[in-house]
């Protein structure tokens, strides 16, 4: 353990930080969450050279060291807290060699915390293109520090940086410039008030306006003989330490940093005259939309299609190879269709966390921020919430978890609420598997009905929340105040390792993650579905005998009137019974009944929910979707899945609050339980008249 | 009347001369909104808000309720 030296990777956001983090990490990385909140954090293992391993945190992407989020308060927790045992041996800061200016303050402020530092430059491989020559003598000297040159595009200046980490011990720890200077008496003051403290670390602890977890402010206030600023004051002495230390920076650049602009080449301004231009923009943005949406659809129905075959095959070959029993009928009925209605949704979700990712990637969601903030507004929303909203196409959870950049609280508010409207990833199985029984599969001008059909799903989806918004932006009255600033970052072309992990990583975050509660709830309702009370589940075999007494039936034909007759009175299809009257009028039987009360849980439970359903006690090799097709609605008569029920259906999912773990995380992100208990009610309630209505109409 | 960076045209640039730290967060000096630092108004959507920014080689938006409080000499 003596041997593992702790390293913080910390940087303004868009330096590319996490590539530096792949790049020295590779595929020895985690992502967790720090304990009792909801803030990502990332960290991995590099091995250096002569057996010694570093433990390296890649920390959230923060301008300066004093926070305004949740996620910028974690940089400063862990750096100012010497007992964290995450605390860094060594801090390495990533810089754009671009913004190189703007990346020094977070330095500088850093270097006041005397922990040993390492200036990562990163982005060199851009220098010659931008016309940029630095002096990196010069600049290490200035700064107190050693600078790694580093690309991880071109893929060097990484082993000069493990070279760095090893040898930490020899870096400087004196800060590269004196910041008290700004007010001399009230330095002065404070350090005679405490002089055992870093000056640097007593600064950040009075002037941070958020609540620090571990670090406790109170041991600063009680002392009489130190005199105490008012909050302006304070918010001038930050303005005037901002404009310090970019003096320091300035100076020291001016000789460092020689940029030629004749030499230097700006693709950003010849793509952003026509990606950021008031109209082709939004018609480039509508066009790529509209092109995932149908590369998601035609690229995933093929691994889709066979994943469904395969668990299928899989169950019925279970419970031919191995012996009768109820461990075999549990695995080949319950586990095996569970579990294949987890892998079923692999494809759909890395094909939108690969088209996120590379969106985010390149830095085009910035500009999607900047073209939208205007038209969101007027729904009480801002431009940083279509970011929520696209991601939300995945999952409503990181998607709520994106809203912390948004600066004004009522705004924020609102995006957390509406989010859980956009589709995400878990509907989409549904939707798939209805659309595929109840739209024809004919195309009109190249473009197929049912890809359509999904699109007009997602169009609902963000319909929704828009108007949702818009009414919650009239009722709610929260002053708090507007305001926004995004920063454009450059294009860049994604990096291929960097895409891969992340959709590596959200898949197998989200395979796990939902995975657990459906496999569980698939295990619950086999039960539930294999056992029941009294004499009509316990004696059917002797009930069928006796109702097909007379009509000379097959073996097969009777196993399977048993089997039916088992499942409608086991203990769900009671269940399913006891709610039917309150979904018949949206076209729905009990059984679908028991998929729609177990969505509750997760929405993506209702594909597995009907397969466990349709699998209990039939023999036959059978997709899903053909068990599906074949159901016959007991009152009506004809296919149980018809346009009217099908459409009745899918508006009911893309309307109604089934996601206990968005539930928890609203409740996380807003700190009261009335948001997401209204979300639910609200949501719900909504789902069930719009799907009564449609059924109605329709039927 | 004071210019402010609300009045830039498109391609304009201005130095600011001041910036009213009641309205400005720090986040944005931080950026590098501060006095004596160049301005220049990169793209505006439709009416002019928010506004595409390049202050001090960081390129960022704003709205233009914010951008009325950032001072400036126009270039």
């Amino acid at each position: 353990m003596s041997k593992q030296i702790n390293v913080a990777l910390i940087g303004n956001p868009n330096t590319g930080k996490t590539s530096v983090f792949n790049a020295l990490t590779g595929l020895n990385q985690k992502v967790g969450n720090y304990p009792g909140i909801t803030v990502e954090k990332k960290e991995g293992i590099c091995k250096l050279s002569r057996g010694v391993k570093a433990h390296i945190i890649d920390l959230p992407g923060t301008y300066s060291l004093n926070a305004s989020s949740l996620d910028e308060n974690v940089v400063i927790e862990l750096l100012l807290n010497k007992n964290d045992k995450d605390f860094p041996d060594v801090a390495v800061v990533v810089s754009d060699v671009e913004n190189l200016k703007r990346n020094l303050l977070l330095f500088t402020q850093i270097k006041d915390l005397e922990i040993p530092s390492i200036l990562v430059i990163n982005m060199a491989d851009r220098m010659r293109y931008k016309g940029i020559s630095l002096d990196i003598p010069y600049l290490e000297k200035q700064l107190n520090t050693k600078i790694a040159l580093v690309s991880t595009r071109k893929n060097y200046g990484i082993d000069e940086l493990k070279e760095l980490i090893s040898n930490y011990r020899e870096l400087s720890t004196v800060p590269c410039m004196n910041a008290s200077e700004i007010d001399k008496d009230y330095f002065d003051g404070l350090r005679r008030a405490f002089p055992d403290q870093l000056l640097y670390k007593l600064w950040l602890v009075i002037t941070q306006d958020v609540n620090f977890g571990k670090t406790d402010r109170n041991e600063i206030d009680p002392v009489a003989d130190f005199k105490t600023k008012s909050k302006s004051e304070l918010k001038r002495l930050q303005q005037k330490e901002t404009i310090k230390r970019y003096q320091f920076i300035n100076e020291t650049l001016k000789k460092g940093q020689i940029i030629d602009l004749s030499t230097a080449k700006d693709l950003r301004i010849k793509l952003d005259r026509i990606l950021t231009h008031k109209v082709w923009g939004y018609v480039i943005f509508f066009f790529i939309l509209l092109t995932i949406f149908q590369a998601i659809y035609d690229w995933s129905s093929v691994p889709m299609d066979f994943i469904d075959s395969t668990f299928a095959s899989l169950s019925e070959w279970t419970k031919n190879a191995l012996p009768e029993g109820t461990f075999t009928n549990l695995l080949a009925e319950g586990i095996i269709p569970g579990l294949g209605g987890i892998v079923i949704f692999i494809p759909q979700i890395a094909f939108l966390f690969l088209f996120i990712s590379i969106l985010e990637e390149t830095g085009y969601m910035s500009r999607v921020v900047f073209l939208m903030d205007r038209g969101m507004r007027r729904f009480g929303l801002s431009g940083k919430s279509v970011v929520p909203l696209i991601s939300g196409t995945a999952c409503a959870i990181p998607a709520i978890m994106a809203t912390r950049n948004i600066e004004s609280w009522k705004e924020r508010l609102i995006t957390i609420l509406v989010t859980p409207f956009t589709t995400c990833s878990a509907r989409l199985p549904v939707y798939l598997i209805i659309i595929s029984l109840v739209i024809p599969d004919k195309r009109f001008f190249g473009l197929g009905y049912q890809a359509m059909t999904l699109m007009l799903l997602y169009l609902i989806g963000f319909g929704a929340a828009l108007g949702s918004a818009m009414i919650l932006n009239k009722i709610l009255k929260i002053r708090s105040k507007t305001f926004f600033v995004v920063e454009m970052p450059n294009y860049k072309l994604p990096l291929l390792k960097n895409v891969a992990l992340t959709v590596v990583e959200k898949t197998k975050a989200f395979v796990f993650g939902a995975g657990k509660i459906i496999l569980a709830i698939s295990i619950i309702l086999w039960f539930l579905a294999s056992y029941g009370p009294g004499d009509d589940f316990n004696n059917a075999e002797e009930i069928v005998a006796t109702e097909f007494a007379n009509q000379n039936l097959s073996e097969d034909e009777i196993e399977q009137h048993v089997a039916s007759q088992k499942l409608e009175h086991s203990f769900l299809g009671i269940t399913g019974h006891a709610i039917e009257p309150a979904i018949r009028p949206l076209g729905y039987d009990w059984k679908i009944g028991i998929a729609l009360v177990s969505s509750f849980a997760a929405r993506e439970v209702f594909v597995g929910t009907l397969a466990t359903i349709y699998s209990v006690g039939s023999d036959d090799e059978e997709t899903i979707k053909n068990r599906m097709a074949g159901e016959v609605n007991p009152i009506l008569g004809g296919p149980l899945f018809n346009f009217a029920s099908g459409i009745s259906l899918l508006l009911f999912y893309a309307f109604a609050m089934q996601c206990m773990s968005t539930l928890a995380i609203v409740q996380r992100e807003t700190n009261s339980w009335k948001w997401p208990i209204l979300q639910l009610v609200i949501m719900s309630t909504f789902a069930y008249i719009i799907a009564l209505i449609a059924f109605q109409v329709l039927k | 009347m004071q210019a402010t960076v609300a009045h830039l045209k498109k391609g304009q640039r201005g130095i600011i001369t001041d910036v009213s730290s009641i309205y400005i967060p720090l986040k944005l000096l931080e950026m590098g909104c501060l006095p004596g630092n160049f301005v220049e108004l990169v793209q505006v959507a439709y009416f002019s808000d928010p506004m595409y920014l390049n202050i001090n080689g960081t390129h960022l938006a704003i709205r233009k309720e914010t951008a009325l409080h950032i001072l400036i000499d126009i270039l």
